[in-house]
């Protein structure tokens, strides 16, 4: 795609930059403010929900109770989830949707900026909310980030209807951002910016909108049906009065298997654009790509009982879910297979984004195969609620998503900020991050098998060993976020080498014709696609 | 910045109104659940309760073995057992057994007892003529209580079933409003 720049966008940037002081910050309705916004928002959770990983391992290090109580215990690993997959994950994935997508198909903003202030500013609210209720009497909400009746109703605490208080803001940010992304995506493009010319992280992002739309609503039918089982003497959940427990843990799922996709197929997005750049090549099977993601965003839609196999389903029902959820592979192997393909007899090198990139592509899939096994019907009664399940998921989100996340900084960053960064920094954190998450995370599969179930704080004894290497791990990997922290200071108070337009030479898309830094205001008047 | 024009008006209008359906589909589970769950039979909640009238002939040809569990939940001060553990019996054949009830409590309790069937499927088969859990029962303190439950097993239970379990649950009902009560949606089955 080559497109002829308006040398025009250049000097109006000059004339109206932006607004000074926290007023740009607060009232902004710029899309790169916005997105910057959410990704410092993103990043200062994921290191708040990581210092509560911190505590976890530091509890589970030895067996037996040293360090926290089994009540605090228990709401360290429900709010690091919900700050993990709420907090991090998601708004990041906003963040860069806000940065790139106007830039990627010529679109001068978001098509509703002011919606777009909106719905970043009401999320700090929202988590302060959550992080608030940790201290009340009776501590933050401890029923798991899945909060599964009656944990949520009968045996919770007061926290809960702040709980949900917080999730239904998080809901509605979210929606907001998907319709935000929808409607750009449809009537922002520049003309001739065909729907098959879209870059795929903008086709990944438009998938994962509609996921956004059709299951945040149900999340907060959910949040809603606890909160007055709780509080206002209903019993959607409670056998007492007819209704079912079980049910919630449909409702749930039918929200939580999609809502894993969302914080993956965007993931694919930015792989799909960082692979091509340092292959120097062209990205093999665009449509299969578009194509892929479209079926893992359906299917995604009718496995969600692969989380319930051993709540007493019947026979025909654990063969069909087990058959679909094996059927999600198929799509996601594409995907793999295209960007092995596009690495194959490519000019390869191995700049930092492509390394964190060829980690994604490695790690991810080895979660893949882990997610294989727990599709497995007979074999997940054995898995189930063990320490494999929390090795699945964190190789495919923290070495999916989040290396994905950390690669599409490094990649564009120099881009936004203007000036390379440290990469001898880069390199310290991609090789301590890929040491470091192996030793935490590999080992769960090994205690997993053994039995040790999740969200326990005490162990039987001979799981001790591992959770001493994995607790290690664990440590490691958090202090080496502590280097992306400073290498993210330093770039953006621009203390490195200027960039050209063109930050890596193999890199496609309208961005790269942009100047570096991106000037405030771009495509005022859309560019010319070829 | 451009202003959002008309089609960004109607693109939006459209997608919160998805929203909204999916809000609206979210609760519509609930009753999709049930109707779901009543016609496959498939979580065991099904009980059918029929009158005297509706019984079938003996088929002598097997022997089911149904076992009884029983559940205090979060009740404390409650002794709740079925007096035989099983009870083998041939489908048609009709059969009253007994559970016993202690509330070792100083209080006066209104007991639900919440009946479920495993396999989920044999709940389809279970016919109920007289059963404790039909109505909340009014419990005295520190007393004994004894039920019978009265029941036969429908001539069309599949071959495949030998045994199944019928298990109780006591809830101890307050001012929970009842949404759906899963007895009485089934009482019409015939
Ligand atoms: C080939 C693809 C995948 C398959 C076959 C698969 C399968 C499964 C199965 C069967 C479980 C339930 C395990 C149990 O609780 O016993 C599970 C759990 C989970 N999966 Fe996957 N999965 C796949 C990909 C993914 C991806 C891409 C993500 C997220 C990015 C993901 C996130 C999760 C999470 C968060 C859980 C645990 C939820 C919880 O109980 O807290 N999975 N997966
Ligand atoms: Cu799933």
């Amino acid at each position: 795609m080559e497109t002829s720049l308006p040398t025009h966008s250049d000097n109006h940037a000059a004339h109206h930059g932006p607004a000074k002081g926290i007023k740009r910050w607060l009232f902004t309705t710029n899309h790169k403010d916005i997105g910057t916004l959410y990704l410092w928002f993103a990043f200062i959770m994921f290191l708040t929900g990581g210092a509560m990983a911190m505590v976890i391992r530091a509890e589970l290090f030895q067996p037996g109770l040293q360090i926290v109580e089994p009540h605090f215990f228990n709401q360290m690993t429900t709010v690091h989830g919900l700050i993990m997959v709420f907090g991090a994950v998601m708004p990041a994935f906003t963040g860069l949707a806000n940065w790139l997508i106007p830039l990627m198909i010529g679109a001068p903003d978001m098509a509703l900026p002011r919606m777009n202030n909106l719905s970043f500013w009401i999320l700090p609210f929202a988590f302060l909310i959550l992080l608030m209720s940790l201290f009340m009497e009776g501590g933050g909400p401890a029923f798991g980030w899945t909060f599964y009746a009656p944990l949520s109703t009968t045996y919770s605490g007061d926290s809960t209807a702040l709980f949900v208080f917080s999730v239904h803001i998080m809901g509605i940010s979210s929606i907001m951002g998907a319709i935000n992304v929808i409607v750009t995506i449809f009537n922002m493009r520049a003309p001739g910016m065909t729907w098959m010319k879209l870059p795929l992280f903008v086709w990944t992002w438009f998938i994962t909108a509609y996921l956004l739309i059709a299951v945040m609503p149900v999340l907060a039918g959910a949040v809603t049906m606890v909160l007055t089982d709780k509080y206002f003497g209903t019993s959607f959940f409670s056998a007492a009065g007819g209704g079912d427990p079980v049910l919630f843990q449909h409702i749930f799922w039918f929200f939580g298997h999609p809502e894993v996709y969302i914080m993956i197929l965007p993931a694919f997005g930015i792989i799909s654009a960082i692979v091509p750049t340092f292959s120097r090549k062209k990205l093999f099977g665009y449509s299969s790509m578009v194509y892929a993601t479209a079926s893992i965003a359906f299917l995604s839609f009718i496995v969600w009982a692969h989380h319930m196999f051993t709540t007493g389903m019947p026979v025909a029902a654990e063969l069909f879910f087990m058959y679909c959820t094996m059927l999600i592979s198929v799509p996601t192997g594409v995907k793999v297979f295209n960007w092995v393909a596009t690495m194959w007899r490519g000019s390869i090198s191995f700049e930092v984004p492509m390394m964190f990139a060829i980690a994604f592509i490695i790690l991810f899939t080895f979660g893949g195969f882990s997610g294989l096994m727990l599709a497995i019907t007979p074999v997940d009664f054995q898995y189930h609620d063990t320490y494999f399940v929390v090795a699945h998921f964190h190789y495919v989100l923290v070495t999916g998503a989040i290396f994905s996340l950390i690669a599409a900084t490094y990649y564009w960053l120099p881009k936004w900020t203007g000036v390379m960064y440290d990469n001898k920094l880069a390199k310290w954190h991609f090789w301590c991050s890929l040491i470091s998450v192996n030793v935490l995370f590999f080992p769960m599969h090994f205690v997993g098998l053994a039995g040790m179930p999740r969200r326990i704080p005490d162990y039987s004894i001979q799981f001790a060993d591992w959770n001493q290497i994995i607790s290690l791990g664990g440590f490691a990997f958090g202090l080496s976020q502590l280097i992306f922290l400073a290498l993210l200071i330093k770039a953006c108070r621009k203390k490195g080498e200027p960039v050209p337009a063109k930050v890596w030479d193999g890199a496609e898309g309208l961005e790269w014709d942009l100047p570096s830094p991106t000037p405030y205001h771009t495509f005022s008047t859309p560019p010319k696609i070829k | 910045m451009t202003e959002p024009n008309t089609s960004n008006a109607v693109l939006v209008k459209k997608l919160v109104l998805a929203v909204v359906c999916m809000f609206g589909f979210g609760f519509a589970l609930v009753p999709l659940y049930d109707v779901f769950c009543d016609l496959t039979g498939i979580n065991g909640r099904q009980i059918n309760r029929v009158d005297a009238s509706q019984t079938q002939l003996i088929d002598k040809s097997r022997l089911v073995k149904v076992e009884f569990a029983t559940f205090t939940g979060q009740l404390s001060g409650w002794r709740f057992e079925a007096v035989e553990p099983f009870v083998s019996v041939n489908p048609g054949q009709m059969k009253a057994v007994k559970f016993r009830l202690v509330n070792l409590n100083k209080d006066t309790a209104n007991i639900q007892a919440i009946p479920s069937v495993s396999p989920g499927t044999a709940g389809l088969y279970l016919n109920k003529l007289e059963c404790f859990c039909f109505e909340q029962q009014l419990i005295n303190p520190s007393s004994e209580t004894e039920f019978v439950m009265q029941f036969f097993i429908d001539t069309a239970l599949p071959k495949n079933i030998k045994v199944m379990t019928l298990a109780y649950t006591l809830f101890e009902v307050e001012n929970q409003a009842v949404v759906y009560p899963a007895q009485e949606q089934n009482n019409d089955r015939s």
